[in-house]
């Protein structure tokens, strides 16, 4: 019997769940170099805002213990750039995409959803609520379930009702699981867990802020445990819900851990910058693991780690 | 676009050499060192499979030799400032890493004879050698001049003095050479010489004020631009650099795609890293 790596998020099936994290791959077109974009779930885009966007200003980065701290800001070319460019280039390489959008106000995600409606191709749309590197911290709309369900209703709307909606939150949250509930009520077939945290470095040479834009994203593997519990917690309030699970995974054993919380797709962020063929290795490494813990499915293992601790104690 | 050459190799370090401030380090890169052109750069992996620093590390490519079906060699020079340079600069012969490249734009070489002027400030001088010896096997007359804040960290071989009709020598503390700056001696060498490309490596504020004479005396600059990076490979967006485009837009571009290697001209000067007024988005 042979394997089924499948996944699924919405009504769009993937044939494995290794994704790009969005920010950490460009449009794909870098990476195509070291691997065949093919092999992955989908690219999931850098997050495409409206209008053309320089970012924040540099240095952009600063490396943390077992993480880095990132303040880019949403730079890109706009929607209508990347429409004409990045997306044609993806089609042309077969790769499945998975858009991610941004905005800075409510109306701009309504636009971005009805813009990216009439493209054919696209797999599923994220929907990035939860940048920390915006001027306003106030508007990162996932900090608030109110905010966060307008800004989902708001693709829902202007969007095909088939087309998968995963929505992007942040972990600096009280409860990061109302959250998910307020943007599955609004329309989301599934979330992203994890974006990056706010974090801060100071440099004791200059005895300023490291970075340009002072605060930045913290991502790599120190975020790791915090995104498989809210990938748990999620779970645990939402069984039925799609979770791509993203924070800090380097290897196959690390995707596993997220999957076994209850993630159905993985993207691998930070690694990608330290190892250009991480997705492709981590979706081989996870592959056999899967197989060699005995499970006759991807879908199988989504979640095992939910189960009743005094039933079996593995798979085999 | 990345460099269409690029791949990810396991690379064996054959010599480790202290040479004043820096290490000089020779990997074994098999072909990757026939496709490498002067001014391209290698991002390395450091401390290990345990290692708790994520991010690699970019470098510029010092020299490359292609030996055939022996395999090539691309030599590094490495200042071990931070923790991420001082493991790898301990490392003994026979260690493998992980390594990319060969990685961005390379200087422009013209192909008819030119009076070339290569400028480096610290470390930076490495990837002008190599620059050097190709400008020299076609004909090129090549000055050189070496800035740094002190002796130990003018990085200047032997061989590479004898490859050059020229090298000037300029210290912050005056240990060595001219006591002042590059910018202060250049006038002088380029009026003398008859310059007519000027080349460089280094800090972006050396940079900057090479810029401001090349466009004095209208001389084409081509130099390789330092900003911080996490990756290389043109994905993390880190290491923008505001460029002006051909339709005369300033965009914020990756200095690891569109550079190190850009046209003094096309860059925004001085800007303290923020995004210049009128910048419409980023590539």
């Amino acid at each position: 019997m042979t394997f089924n790596f499948a996944t699924q998020f919405g009504k769009s099936e993937f044939p494995n769940p290794i994704f790009t994290a969005s920010g950490c791959a460009g449009s794909g077109k870098e990476l195509a170099q070291f691997f065949d974009l093919r092999e992955l779930g989908a690219v999931v885009t850098k997050s495409i805002m409206r209008k053309p966007r320089s970012g924040r200003p540099t240095p952009r980065m600063a490396e943390t213990p077992s993480g880095m701290l990132n303040s880019i800001g949403l730079q890109g070319p706009g929607i209508e750039e990347f429409l004409a460019h990045d997306i044609p280039w993806l089609k042309a390489h077969d790769s499945r995409i998975i858009v991610s959008i941004a905005g800075e106000t409510i109306e701009d995600y309504a636009f971005l959803a009805k813009r990216l409606n009439s493209v054919a191709g696209i797999s599923a749309l994220e929907v990035n609520i939860s940048c920390p590197n915006v001027e306003n911290r106030g508007q990162v709309f996932s900090c608030d379930p109110v905010t966060a369900a307008a800004a989902i209703d708001a693709v829902r709307r202007n969007i095909s009702d088939t087309m998968p909606i995963i929505a992007k939150l942040s972990p600096d949250v009280t409860d990061i699981a109302a959250i998910a509930e307020s943007c599955v009520t609004a329309g989301a077939d599934a979330l992203a867990l994890i974006n990056t945290l706010l974090g801060m470095v100071i440099d004791t040479n200059t005895m300023l802020p490291k970075l340009g834009g002072k605060t930045g994203g913290l991502s790599g593997p120190a975020i790791r445990p915090i995104a498989v519990r809210a990938i748990y917690q999620v779970r645990a309030r939402l069984p039925h819900i799609g979770i791509l699970g993203m924070g800090g995974v380097s290897n196959g054993n690390d995707a596993l851990e997220m999957v076994l919380a209850g993630a159905n797709g993985i993207s691998v962020g930070t690694a990608t910058f330290g190892n250009p063929t991480a997705p492709v290795e981590i979706k081989n490494e996870l592959e056999n693991l899967l197989i060699s813990k005995g499970f006759d499915s991807f879908a199988e293992a989504v979640g095992f780690a939910h189960r009743d601790p005094s039933a079996n104690r593995s798979k085999n | 676009m990345i460099n269409k050459y690029a791949q990810t190799i396991k690379s064996e370090l054959i010599s480790n050499k202290k040479v004043g401030a820096y290490h000089h380090l020779v990997f074994e890169v098999g072909t990757m060192a026939s496709h490498v052109r002067p001014g391209n750069f290698v991002a390395i992996s450091v401390g290990g499979p345990t290692s708790s620093m994520v991010l690699r590390r970019a470098f510029a490519i010092h020299r490359s030799m292609d030996r055939g079906a022996s395999g090539g060699v691309i030599e590094l020079v490495v200042a071990p400032h931070g923790n991420g340079s001082k493991w790898l600069t301990s490392l003994p012969i026979g260690s493998y890493v992980k390594l990319t490249g060969p990685l961005g734009t390379s200087f422009g070489i013209p192909t008819e004879q030119v009076r070339a002027l290569l400028v480096g400030g610290g470390y930076g001088s490495a990837p002008l050698f190599g620059l050097a010896e190709v400008l020299k096997s076609r004909g090129s007359r090549v000055d050189m001049v070496l800035g740094a804040s002190t002796a130990g960290k003018i990085y200047a071989p032997i061989e590479g003095k004898r490859s050059v009709n020229s090298m000037t020598i300029t210290t912050d503390d005056g240990s060595a050479g001219v006591h002042g700056r590059v910018s202060d001696v250049l006038p002088e060498i380029i009026e003398r010489n008859s310059c007519e490309i000027i080349y460089s490596c280094g800090p972006m504020a050396m940079l900057a004020a090479i810029s401001e004479i090349a466009d004095k005396y209208n001389l084409i600059h081509q130099c390789a631009v330092e900003e911080s990076m996490a990756c290389g490979i043109g994905i993390c967006m880190t290491c923008v650099i505001p460029l002006v485009d051909d339709e005369g837009q300033i965009r914020m571009q990756r200095s690891c795609i569109a550079g190190p290697v850009v046209d003094g001209e096309r860059v925004i000067w001085n800007t303290g890293g923020s995004i210049p007024e009128g910048t419409l988005g980023a590539l």
